[in-house]
Protein backbone atom coordinates (compact mmCIF):
# COMPACT_ATOMS: atom_id res chain seq x y z
CA UNK A 1 0.00 0.00 0.00
CA UNK A 2 1.54 3.43 -0.94
CA UNK A 3 1.04 6.26 1.41
CA UNK A 4 -0.90 8.54 -0.29
CA UNK A 5 -3.57 5.45 -0.60
CA UNK A 6 -3.61 6.23 3.35
CA UNK A 7 -3.95 10.09 3.57
CA UNK A 8 -7.16 11.71 4.73
CA UNK A 9 -7.88 15.26 5.61
CA UNK A 10 -7.60 18.51 4.41
CA UNK A 11 -3.83 18.28 3.39
CA UNK A 12 -4.07 14.85 1.26
CA UNK A 13 -4.73 16.72 -1.71
CA UNK A 14 -2.21 19.02 -1.84
CA UNK A 15 0.47 16.28 -0.93
CA UNK A 16 -0.84 13.77 -3.74
CA UNK A 17 0.06 17.00 -5.33
CA UNK A 18 3.24 17.91 -4.33
CA UNK A 19 4.43 13.63 -4.37
CA UNK A 20 3.50 13.36 -8.32
CA UNK A 21 5.33 17.09 -8.43
CA UNK A 22 8.23 15.98 -7.28
CA UNK A 23 8.68 12.68 -8.80
CA UNK A 24 7.94 14.32 -11.92
CA UNK A 25 10.75 16.47 -11.46
CA UNK A 26 13.50 13.83 -10.30
CA UNK A 27 12.08 12.03 -13.56
CA UNK A 28 12.80 15.40 -15.59
CA UNK A 29 16.10 15.62 -13.60
CA UNK A 30 17.29 12.14 -14.41
CA UNK A 31 16.48 12.29 -18.43
CA UNK A 32 18.35 15.65 -18.35
CA UNK A 33 21.17 13.84 -16.77
CA UNK A 34 20.76 11.15 -18.73
CA UNK A 35 21.10 13.18 -22.32
CA UNK A 36 24.21 14.95 -20.89
CA UNK A 37 25.64 11.40 -20.39
CA UNK A 38 24.75 10.30 -23.77
CA UNK A 39 25.84 13.83 -25.52
CA UNK A 40 29.33 13.62 -23.58
CA UNK A 41 30.11 9.75 -24.78
CA UNK A 42 28.74 10.54 -28.45
CA UNK A 43 31.21 13.58 -28.21
CA UNK A 44 34.26 11.21 -26.88
CA UNK A 45 33.53 8.34 -29.81
CA UNK A 46 34.20 11.29 -32.24
CA UNK A 47 37.94 11.27 -31.07
CA UNK A 48 38.10 7.78 -30.80
CA UNK A 49 36.68 5.75 -33.42
CA UNK A 50 38.79 6.00 -36.64
CA UNK A 51 36.35 5.68 -38.83
CA UNK A 52 34.55 8.66 -38.20
CA UNK A 53 35.23 10.47 -41.51
CA UNK A 54 33.59 8.74 -44.17
CA UNK A 55 30.54 8.42 -41.98
CA UNK A 56 30.91 12.13 -41.15
CA UNK A 57 30.83 12.87 -44.55
CA UNK A 58 27.81 10.39 -45.33
CA UNK A 59 25.82 12.40 -42.69
CA UNK A 60 26.66 15.48 -43.03
CA UNK A 61 25.26 14.55 -46.73
CA UNK A 62 22.25 13.02 -45.24
CA UNK A 63 21.54 16.34 -42.77
CA UNK A 64 23.08 18.76 -45.03
CA UNK A 65 22.62 18.55 -48.36
CA UNK A 66 19.76 16.87 -48.51
CA UNK A 67 18.10 19.69 -46.75
CA UNK A 68 19.54 22.46 -48.62
CA UNK A 69 16.02 22.64 -50.93
CA UNK A 70 14.26 23.23 -48.10
CA UNK A 71 16.49 25.56 -46.65
CA UNK A 72 16.53 27.52 -49.95
CA UNK A 73 12.92 27.67 -50.08
CA UNK A 74 12.15 29.07 -46.25
CA UNK A 75 14.80 31.14 -46.73
CA UNK A 76 13.61 32.94 -49.18
CA UNK A 77 10.34 33.34 -48.41
CA UNK A 78 10.76 34.28 -44.69
CA UNK A 79 13.05 36.91 -46.12
CA UNK A 80 10.01 38.55 -48.64
CA UNK A 81 8.03 38.18 -45.55
CA UNK A 82 10.35 40.29 -43.60
CA UNK A 83 10.90 43.06 -46.47
CA UNK A 84 7.28 43.10 -46.91
CA UNK A 85 6.44 43.43 -43.43
CA UNK A 86 9.39 45.81 -42.53
CA UNK A 87 8.78 48.17 -45.37
CA UNK A 88 5.15 48.88 -44.35
CA UNK A 89 6.05 49.35 -41.00
CA UNK A 90 9.46 51.44 -41.25
CA UNK A 91 7.53 53.73 -44.16
CA UNK A 92 4.74 55.02 -41.01
CA UNK A 93 8.38 56.81 -39.84
CA UNK A 94 9.55 57.68 -43.07
CA UNK A 95 12.59 55.32 -42.54
CA UNK A 96 11.78 53.07 -45.48
CA UNK A 97 16.10 53.35 -45.85
CA UNK A 98 16.58 51.22 -42.86
CA UNK A 99 15.19 47.88 -44.45
CA UNK A 100 18.17 45.95 -45.17
CA UNK A 101 19.74 46.38 -41.62
CA UNK A 102 16.66 45.46 -39.99
CA UNK A 103 16.14 42.05 -41.99
CA UNK A 104 19.81 41.20 -41.92
CA UNK A 105 20.07 41.85 -38.41
CA UNK A 106 16.86 39.75 -37.93
CA UNK A 107 17.65 37.31 -39.76
CA UNK A 108 21.53 36.74 -39.14
CA UNK A 109 20.46 37.42 -35.04
CA UNK A 110 17.60 35.69 -34.49
CA UNK A 111 15.50 33.63 -37.42
CA UNK A 112 18.49 32.18 -39.44
CA UNK A 113 19.89 30.18 -36.34
CA UNK A 114 16.36 29.01 -35.30
CA UNK A 115 14.59 28.77 -38.18
CA UNK A 116 16.87 26.61 -39.79
CA UNK A 117 17.47 24.57 -36.81
CA UNK A 118 13.79 24.06 -37.08
CA UNK A 119 13.32 22.85 -40.54
CA UNK A 120 16.62 20.99 -39.84
CA UNK A 121 14.54 19.03 -37.33
CA UNK A 122 11.87 18.50 -39.20
CA UNK A 123 13.41 17.28 -41.72
CA UNK A 124 16.83 15.53 -40.83
CA UNK A 125 16.04 15.24 -36.42
CA UNK A 126 13.03 13.21 -37.13
CA UNK A 127 14.97 10.67 -39.49
CA UNK A 128 17.73 10.40 -37.14
CA UNK A 129 15.48 9.28 -34.63
CA UNK A 130 13.12 7.55 -36.29
CA UNK A 131 16.25 5.41 -38.17
CA UNK A 132 17.67 4.60 -35.28
CA UNK A 133 14.71 3.73 -33.38
CA UNK A 134 13.89 1.19 -35.95
CA UNK A 135 17.29 0.16 -35.81
CA UNK A 136 16.72 -0.72 -31.73
CA UNK A 137 13.56 -2.41 -31.95
CA UNK A 138 15.04 -4.56 -34.35
CA UNK A 139 18.22 -5.61 -32.45
CA UNK A 140 20.31 -3.82 -35.15
CA UNK A 141 22.25 -2.12 -32.12
CA UNK A 142 22.26 -5.16 -30.16
CA UNK A 143 24.23 -6.50 -32.67
CA UNK A 144 26.40 -3.94 -33.43
CA UNK A 145 27.46 -4.91 -29.62
CA UNK A 146 28.16 -8.04 -29.97
CA UNK A 147 30.27 -7.09 -32.62
CA UNK A 148 32.38 -5.65 -30.35
CA UNK A 149 31.00 -1.97 -32.32
CA UNK A 150 30.75 0.63 -30.49
CA UNK A 151 27.00 1.67 -31.42
CA UNK A 152 27.53 5.15 -30.01
CA UNK A 153 30.48 5.91 -32.26
CA UNK A 154 29.11 4.06 -35.37
CA UNK A 155 25.42 5.62 -35.15
CA UNK A 156 25.81 8.53 -32.59
CA UNK A 157 29.10 10.56 -33.04
CA UNK A 158 28.69 11.00 -36.77
CA UNK A 159 25.46 12.45 -36.88
CA UNK A 160 27.07 14.66 -34.24
CA UNK A 161 29.89 15.70 -35.68
CA UNK A 162 27.52 15.90 -38.87
CA UNK A 163 25.13 18.12 -36.86
CA UNK A 164 27.92 20.17 -35.95
CA UNK A 165 29.08 21.41 -39.54
CA UNK A 166 26.14 21.13 -41.46
CA UNK A 167 24.08 23.83 -39.06
CA UNK A 168 26.32 26.36 -39.32
CA UNK A 169 26.52 26.09 -42.92
CA UNK A 170 23.20 26.16 -43.73
CA UNK A 171 22.51 28.87 -41.38
CA UNK A 172 24.59 30.94 -43.52
CA UNK A 173 22.76 30.13 -46.40
CA UNK A 174 19.42 30.69 -45.23
CA UNK A 175 20.86 33.88 -44.09
CA UNK A 176 22.00 34.78 -47.53
CA UNK A 177 19.11 33.60 -48.88
CA UNK A 178 16.50 35.72 -46.25
CA UNK A 179 18.62 38.91 -47.29
CA UNK A 180 18.16 38.25 -50.57
CA UNK A 181 14.38 37.58 -50.32
CA UNK A 182 14.05 40.99 -48.59
CA UNK A 183 15.68 42.34 -51.73
CA UNK A 184 13.47 40.83 -54.06
CA UNK A 185 10.31 42.22 -52.11
CA UNK A 186 12.10 45.84 -50.83
CA UNK A 187 14.09 46.63 -53.83
CA UNK A 188 12.41 45.08 -56.87
CA UNK A 189 8.87 45.02 -55.96
CA UNK A 190 8.59 48.35 -53.65
CA UNK A 191 11.67 50.42 -55.18
CA UNK A 192 13.76 50.98 -52.44
CA UNK A 193 17.30 52.12 -53.34
CA UNK A 194 19.47 48.99 -54.48
CA UNK A 195 23.06 51.05 -52.71
CA UNK A 196 20.82 51.88 -49.75
CA UNK A 197 19.34 48.53 -49.22
CA UNK A 198 22.99 46.73 -49.12
CA UNK A 199 24.98 50.04 -47.34
CA UNK A 200 22.92 49.82 -44.42
CA UNK A 201 23.50 46.08 -44.11
CA UNK A 202 26.64 46.62 -44.25
CA UNK A 203 26.88 49.31 -41.94
CA UNK A 204 24.32 47.53 -39.38
CA UNK A 205 25.75 44.16 -39.55
CA UNK A 206 29.03 43.88 -37.31
CA UNK A 207 31.31 40.76 -36.93
CA UNK A 208 29.88 39.75 -33.33
CA UNK A 209 25.97 39.71 -35.05
CA UNK A 210 27.66 36.96 -37.33
CA UNK A 211 29.74 34.89 -34.68
CA UNK A 212 26.42 35.16 -32.31
CA UNK A 213 25.24 33.75 -35.29
CA UNK A 214 26.87 31.02 -35.82
CA UNK A 215 27.56 30.32 -32.08
CA UNK A 216 23.80 29.66 -31.55
CA UNK A 217 24.03 27.39 -35.08
CA UNK A 218 26.43 25.28 -33.12
CA UNK A 219 24.37 25.04 -29.99
CA UNK A 220 21.25 23.75 -32.05
CA UNK A 221 23.07 21.57 -33.86
CA UNK A 222 24.50 19.93 -30.75
CA UNK A 223 20.95 19.61 -28.96
CA UNK A 224 19.09 18.55 -31.88
CA UNK A 225 21.59 15.99 -32.77
CA UNK A 226 21.69 14.69 -28.98
CA UNK A 227 18.14 14.93 -28.09
CA UNK A 228 17.13 12.85 -31.65
CA UNK A 229 19.51 10.37 -31.41
CA UNK A 230 18.64 9.70 -27.64
CA UNK A 231 15.59 9.47 -28.70
CA UNK A 232 15.67 6.75 -31.00
CA UNK A 233 18.87 5.13 -29.03
CA UNK A 234 16.44 4.50 -25.97
CA UNK A 235 13.51 4.29 -27.97
CA UNK A 236 12.81 0.56 -25.91
CA UNK A 237 12.64 1.99 -22.61
CA UNK A 238 9.78 4.07 -22.59
CA UNK A 239 7.08 3.73 -20.26
CA UNK A 240 4.34 4.77 -23.15
CA UNK A 241 4.45 2.22 -25.80
CA UNK A 242 6.28 -0.69 -27.09
CA UNK A 243 7.26 -1.71 -30.80
CA UNK A 244 6.76 0.20 -33.74
CA UNK A 245 4.57 2.93 -32.04
CA UNK A 246 7.58 2.95 -29.91
CA UNK A 247 9.79 4.13 -32.48
CA UNK A 248 6.69 7.05 -33.77
CA UNK A 249 6.35 7.78 -30.04
CA UNK A 250 10.37 8.88 -29.99
CA UNK A 251 10.33 10.73 -33.17
CA UNK A 252 7.64 12.98 -32.18
CA UNK A 253 9.28 13.51 -28.65
CA UNK A 254 12.35 14.18 -30.42
CA UNK A 255 10.69 16.25 -32.67
CA UNK A 256 8.65 18.53 -29.60
CA UNK A 257 11.85 18.25 -27.19
CA UNK A 258 14.19 19.85 -30.03
CA UNK A 259 12.25 22.79 -30.85
CA UNK A 260 11.08 23.89 -27.61
CA UNK A 261 15.06 23.20 -26.55
CA UNK A 262 15.74 25.51 -30.01
CA UNK A 263 13.74 28.24 -28.21
CA UNK A 264 14.67 27.67 -24.98
CA UNK A 265 18.72 28.09 -25.75
CA UNK A 266 18.23 31.01 -28.31
CA UNK A 267 16.24 32.89 -25.31
CA UNK A 268 19.58 32.39 -23.01
CA UNK A 269 21.80 32.44 -25.39
CA UNK A 270 20.68 35.80 -26.78
CA UNK A 271 20.62 37.21 -23.42
CA UNK A 272 24.49 36.42 -23.02
CA UNK A 273 25.33 37.34 -26.77
CA UNK A 274 23.81 41.09 -26.64
CA UNK B 1 41.57 -23.49 -30.37
CA UNK B 2 39.67 -24.73 -27.40
CA UNK B 3 36.01 -25.42 -27.09
CA UNK B 4 33.95 -23.46 -24.20
CA UNK B 5 31.08 -24.32 -22.49
CA UNK B 6 28.55 -22.74 -20.92
CA UNK B 7 27.96 -22.55 -17.07
CA UNK B 8 24.81 -21.45 -15.38
CA UNK B 9 25.37 -21.09 -11.30
CA UNK B 10 22.16 -20.18 -9.31
CA UNK B 11 21.50 -18.40 -12.46
CA UNK B 12 18.43 -15.66 -11.56
CA UNK B 13 17.41 -13.78 -14.69
CA UNK B 14 14.80 -10.90 -15.63
CA UNK B 15 14.30 -7.44 -16.16
CA UNK B 16 15.16 -4.65 -13.45
CA UNK B 17 14.16 -6.42 -10.49
CA UNK B 18 11.34 -8.63 -12.13
CA UNK B 19 12.86 -12.57 -12.15
CA UNK B 20 11.62 -14.65 -15.47
CA UNK B 21 13.87 -17.37 -14.74
CA UNK B 22 15.22 -18.61 -11.38
CA UNK B 23 17.92 -20.23 -9.68
CA UNK B 24 18.96 -21.93 -13.30
CA UNK B 25 21.88 -24.05 -12.57
CA UNK B 26 23.25 -26.01 -15.63
CA UNK B 27 26.03 -26.80 -18.21
CA UNK B 28 25.88 -26.52 -21.79
CA UNK B 29 28.80 -28.89 -23.17
CA UNK B 30 31.65 -27.61 -25.54
CA UNK B 31 31.77 -28.47 -28.59
CA UNK B 32 28.27 -29.93 -29.01
CA UNK B 33 24.87 -28.70 -30.26
CA UNK B 34 22.59 -27.41 -27.16
CA UNK B 35 19.37 -26.51 -27.70
CA UNK B 36 17.15 -24.59 -24.83
CA UNK B 37 13.72 -25.56 -25.15
CA UNK B 38 10.71 -24.04 -23.86
CA UNK B 39 6.98 -22.38 -24.73
CA UNK B 40 6.70 -19.39 -25.95
CA UNK B 41 7.46 -16.50 -23.24
CA UNK B 42 8.69 -19.11 -20.93
CA UNK B 43 12.23 -16.77 -20.98
CA UNK B 44 14.62 -18.44 -23.97
CA UNK B 45 15.10 -15.36 -25.31
CA UNK B 46 15.97 -13.43 -21.96
CA UNK B 47 18.30 -16.34 -21.05
CA UNK B 48 20.01 -15.65 -24.49
CA UNK B 49 20.41 -11.70 -24.46
CA UNK B 50 22.20 -12.97 -20.95
CA UNK B 51 24.75 -15.12 -22.36
CA UNK B 52 25.69 -12.80 -24.73
CA UNK B 53 26.06 -9.87 -22.59
CA UNK B 54 23.43 -7.74 -23.12
CA UNK B 55 21.92 -7.82 -19.75
CA UNK B 56 23.42 -8.31 -16.48
CA UNK B 57 21.98 -10.98 -13.83
CA UNK B 58 20.13 -10.17 -11.21
CA UNK B 59 21.99 -12.96 -8.89
CA UNK B 60 23.94 -16.00 -9.95
CA UNK B 61 26.43 -16.02 -12.30
CA UNK B 62 27.49 -16.84 -15.90
CA UNK B 63 30.54 -19.01 -16.64
CA UNK B 64 31.59 -19.18 -20.30
CA UNK B 65 35.21 -21.22 -21.16
CA UNK B 66 35.55 -20.71 -17.50
CA UNK B 67 35.47 -16.72 -17.28
CA UNK B 68 32.61 -15.50 -15.34
CA UNK B 69 31.32 -12.88 -17.56
CA UNK B 70 29.92 -10.04 -15.12
CA UNK B 71 32.86 -9.86 -12.94
CA UNK B 72 35.32 -9.09 -15.92
CA UNK B 73 36.59 -5.91 -16.81
CA UNK B 74 35.41 -3.83 -19.35
CA UNK B 75 38.57 -5.27 -21.79
CA UNK B 76 38.45 -8.34 -20.58
CA UNK B 77 34.48 -9.03 -21.64
CA UNK B 78 34.86 -7.58 -24.77
CA UNK B 79 37.42 -10.10 -25.40
CA UNK B 80 35.48 -13.17 -24.24
CA UNK B 81 32.97 -11.34 -26.04
CA UNK B 82 34.82 -11.26 -29.37
CA UNK B 83 34.21 -15.47 -29.72
CA UNK B 84 30.70 -15.42 -29.75
CA UNK B 85 28.86 -15.35 -33.29
CA UNK B 86 24.81 -14.52 -32.85
CA UNK B 87 21.88 -15.20 -35.03
CA UNK B 88 19.26 -12.90 -33.97
CA UNK B 89 16.07 -13.89 -34.63
CA UNK B 90 15.35 -11.80 -37.75
CA UNK B 91 18.96 -11.48 -38.94
CA UNK B 92 19.37 -8.15 -37.12
CA UNK B 93 20.96 -7.28 -40.59
CA UNK B 94 21.85 -3.26 -40.92
CA UNK B 95 19.46 -1.75 -43.18
CA UNK B 96 21.36 0.50 -44.89
CA UNK B 97 24.18 -1.92 -46.05
CA UNK B 98 24.09 -4.45 -48.66
CA UNK B 99 24.23 -8.34 -47.66
CA UNK B 100 28.59 -8.14 -48.25
CA UNK B 101 28.82 -5.37 -45.95
CA UNK B 102 26.60 -6.81 -43.21
CA UNK B 103 28.70 -9.86 -43.05
CA UNK B 104 31.92 -8.20 -43.23
CA UNK B 105 31.26 -6.04 -40.59
CA UNK B 106 33.06 -7.59 -37.69
CA UNK B 107 35.89 -7.77 -39.72
CA UNK B 108 35.92 -4.02 -41.29
CA UNK B 109 35.28 -2.92 -38.14
CA UNK B 110 38.20 -4.60 -36.57
CA UNK B 111 40.81 -5.32 -39.09
CA UNK B 112 42.79 -3.14 -41.56
CA UNK B 113 42.22 -5.00 -44.31
CA UNK B 114 41.71 -4.40 -48.30
CA UNK B 115 38.38 -4.29 -49.35
CA UNK B 116 39.14 -6.94 -51.74
CA UNK B 117 39.51 -9.48 -48.78
CA UNK B 118 37.04 -8.02 -46.60
CA UNK B 119 34.67 -9.33 -50.20
CA UNK B 120 36.36 -12.24 -50.69
CA UNK B 121 36.01 -13.22 -47.15
CA UNK B 122 32.33 -12.06 -47.18
CA UNK B 123 31.48 -14.02 -50.19
CA UNK B 124 33.05 -17.49 -48.56
CA UNK B 125 30.68 -17.36 -45.68
CA UNK B 126 27.56 -15.94 -48.27
CA UNK B 127 28.70 -19.26 -50.09
CA UNK B 128 28.34 -21.19 -47.11
CA UNK B 129 25.47 -20.22 -46.29
CA UNK B 130 24.10 -19.88 -50.10
CA UNK B 131 23.72 -16.68 -50.53
CA UNK B 132 26.70 -15.96 -52.49
CA UNK B 133 24.49 -14.54 -55.77
CA UNK B 134 22.35 -12.37 -53.46
CA UNK B 135 25.90 -10.08 -52.16
CA UNK B 136 24.82 -6.67 -53.16
CA UNK B 137 21.20 -6.88 -52.17
CA UNK B 138 20.19 -5.02 -49.18
CA UNK B 139 18.40 -6.97 -46.03
CA UNK B 140 14.95 -5.67 -47.09
CA UNK B 141 15.15 -6.93 -50.88
CA UNK B 142 15.06 -10.56 -49.26
CA UNK B 143 12.63 -13.18 -47.61
CA UNK B 144 12.50 -13.59 -43.82
CA UNK B 145 14.72 -17.27 -43.99
CA UNK B 146 17.76 -15.50 -46.64
CA UNK B 147 17.98 -12.83 -43.85
CA UNK B 148 18.40 -15.29 -41.37
CA UNK B 149 20.70 -17.51 -43.59
CA UNK B 150 22.70 -13.89 -43.96
CA UNK B 151 22.78 -13.52 -40.26
CA UNK B 152 24.07 -16.25 -39.74
CA UNK B 153 26.85 -15.82 -42.10
CA UNK B 154 27.37 -12.68 -40.52
CA UNK B 155 27.76 -14.73 -36.74
CA UNK B 156 30.08 -16.88 -38.25
CA UNK B 157 32.66 -14.81 -40.06
CA UNK B 158 34.94 -14.20 -37.15
CA UNK B 159 34.81 -18.30 -36.66
CA UNK B 160 33.45 -17.98 -33.21
CA UNK B 161 34.19 -20.47 -30.04
CA UNK B 162 30.41 -19.81 -29.42
CA UNK B 163 27.65 -19.70 -31.89
CA UNK B 164 24.09 -18.91 -30.29
CA UNK B 165 20.80 -18.73 -32.25
CA UNK B 166 17.79 -17.24 -31.42
CA UNK B 167 14.81 -19.39 -33.35
CA UNK B 168 16.73 -19.94 -36.16
CA UNK B 169 13.51 -21.97 -37.85
CA UNK B 170 10.69 -19.91 -36.33
CA UNK B 171 8.62 -18.55 -38.89
CA UNK B 172 9.85 -20.71 -42.06
CA UNK B 173 8.27 -22.59 -43.83
CA UNK B 174 9.15 -26.57 -42.87
CA UNK B 175 10.91 -27.29 -45.65
CA UNK B 176 13.63 -23.80 -45.77
CA UNK B 177 13.33 -24.55 -41.46
CA UNK B 178 14.63 -28.34 -42.58
CA UNK B 179 17.20 -26.54 -44.79
CA UNK B 180 18.05 -24.05 -41.76
CA UNK B 181 18.86 -27.24 -39.40
CA UNK B 182 20.72 -28.96 -42.03
CA UNK B 183 23.36 -25.41 -42.48
CA UNK B 184 23.55 -25.57 -38.57
CA UNK B 185 24.92 -29.17 -38.57
CA UNK B 186 27.15 -28.46 -41.35
CA UNK B 187 28.40 -25.61 -39.73
CA UNK B 188 28.74 -27.52 -36.77
CA UNK B 189 30.43 -30.07 -38.79
CA UNK B 190 32.90 -27.93 -40.44
CA UNK B 191 33.74 -26.11 -37.06
CA UNK B 192 34.26 -28.69 -34.93
CA UNK B 193 35.08 -27.18 -31.59
CA UNK B 194 32.35 -24.84 -32.03
CA UNK B 195 29.75 -24.74 -28.99
CA UNK B 196 26.21 -23.95 -30.61
CA UNK B 197 23.51 -22.57 -28.44
CA UNK B 198 20.01 -23.05 -30.10
CA UNK B 199 17.07 -21.55 -28.92
CA UNK B 200 13.82 -22.89 -30.07
CA UNK B 201 10.85 -24.21 -29.57
CA UNK B 202 10.26 -26.14 -32.78
CA UNK B 203 10.68 -29.94 -32.21
CA UNK B 204 11.28 -31.37 -35.28
CA UNK B 205 14.68 -28.82 -35.25
CA UNK B 206 15.52 -30.29 -31.98
CA UNK B 207 15.12 -33.83 -33.04
CA UNK B 208 17.02 -33.05 -35.70
CA UNK B 209 20.50 -31.10 -34.67
CA UNK B 210 20.53 -31.61 -30.58
CA UNK B 211 22.93 -33.16 -28.57
CA UNK B 212 22.19 -31.89 -25.27
CA UNK B 213 18.34 -30.16 -24.04
CA UNK B 214 18.01 -27.52 -21.41
CA UNK B 215 14.11 -27.30 -20.77
CA UNK B 216 12.75 -24.05 -19.31
CA UNK B 217 9.44 -24.05 -17.92
CA UNK B 218 7.42 -21.61 -15.32
CA UNK B 219 10.84 -19.73 -14.47
CA UNK B 220 13.16 -22.81 -13.98
CA UNK B 221 15.00 -25.63 -15.81
CA UNK B 222 12.72 -28.45 -15.72
CA UNK B 223 15.13 -30.02 -17.97
CA UNK B 224 18.56 -31.07 -18.35
CA UNK B 225 20.23 -33.73 -20.29
CA UNK B 226 20.38 -35.55 -23.79
CA UNK B 227 17.97 -35.79 -26.36
CA UNK B 228 17.47 -39.30 -25.40
CA UNK B 229 17.16 -39.08 -21.74
CA UNK B 230 14.42 -36.35 -22.83
CA UNK B 231 12.91 -38.48 -24.99
CA UNK B 232 12.71 -41.23 -22.36
CA UNK B 233 11.72 -38.70 -19.27
CA UNK B 234 8.64 -39.78 -17.48
CA UNK B 235 7.69 -36.14 -16.55
CA UNK B 236 4.35 -35.41 -17.91
CA UNK B 237 5.10 -32.13 -19.02
CA UNK B 238 7.99 -33.08 -21.10
CA UNK B 239 5.84 -35.82 -22.12
CA UNK B 240 2.91 -33.76 -22.89
CA UNK B 241 5.63 -31.01 -24.79
CA UNK B 242 7.15 -33.56 -26.99
CA UNK B 243 3.64 -35.17 -27.89
CA UNK B 244 2.33 -31.28 -28.35
CA UNK B 245 -0.53 -31.89 -26.63
CA UNK B 246 -2.63 -28.94 -24.82
CA UNK B 247 -2.48 -28.50 -21.40
CA UNK B 248 -5.87 -27.60 -18.90
CA UNK B 249 -5.55 -24.59 -19.05
CA UNK B 250 -5.24 -24.39 -22.78
CA UNK B 251 -8.15 -26.30 -22.62
CA UNK B 252 -10.08 -23.84 -21.17
CA UNK B 253 -10.19 -21.78 -24.07
CA UNK B 254 -12.40 -24.36 -26.01
CA UNK B 255 -15.24 -23.22 -23.68
CA UNK B 256 -17.85 -21.28 -25.29
CA UNK B 257 -18.07 -16.95 -25.28
CA UNK B 258 -20.27 -15.08 -23.27
CA UNK B 259 -24.08 -15.52 -24.33
CA UNK B 260 -24.26 -11.88 -25.04
CA UNK B 261 -21.01 -11.80 -26.89
CA UNK B 262 -21.86 -14.40 -29.14
CA UNK B 263 -25.03 -12.42 -29.83
CA UNK B 264 -23.94 -9.16 -30.69
CA UNK B 265 -21.00 -10.86 -32.57
CA UNK B 266 -23.76 -12.81 -34.34
CA UNK B 267 -25.72 -9.79 -35.18
CA UNK B 268 -23.10 -8.03 -36.74
CA UNK B 269 -22.23 -10.76 -38.78
CA UNK B 270 -26.03 -11.10 -40.27
CA UNK B 271 -25.69 -6.90 -40.90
Amino acid sequence: MTPESTETGPLAGFLRFARALGRASLRGVDAVGGMAIFMAAGLAQIFANARIFPRTLRQTYVIGYQSLFVILLIGIFCGMVLGLQGYYTLVQFGSVGLLGSAVSLTLIRELGPVLTAIMLTGRAGSSMAAEIGVMRITDQIDALDVMDINSMGYLVSPRLLASLISFPLLTAIFDVIGILGGYLTGVCMLGINEGVYFYKIAHAVTMSDVSGGFIKAVVFGLLVSTVCCHQGYCAHLRRDSVGPEAVGNATTSAVVISCVLILAADYVLTSFLL
Amino acid sequence: MDAWDIEFHDLTVGYGRMAVLRDINATLPAGKVSVILGGSGCGKSTLLRHIIGLSRPIAGEIRIGGHDLFRLDARDFRRVRRHMGVLFQDGALLGALTLAQNVALPLSEHLRLPRRLLREAALRVLGMVGLAEFADYYPNQLSGGMRKRAGLARAIIAEPRVLLCDEPTSGLDPITAARMDDLLLSLHAQYAEMTLVVVSHDLESLKRIADYVLVLRDGAAVFAGTLAELETSGDAYLRQFLRREAGPEERAFREPPNPEVRAALEKWLRS
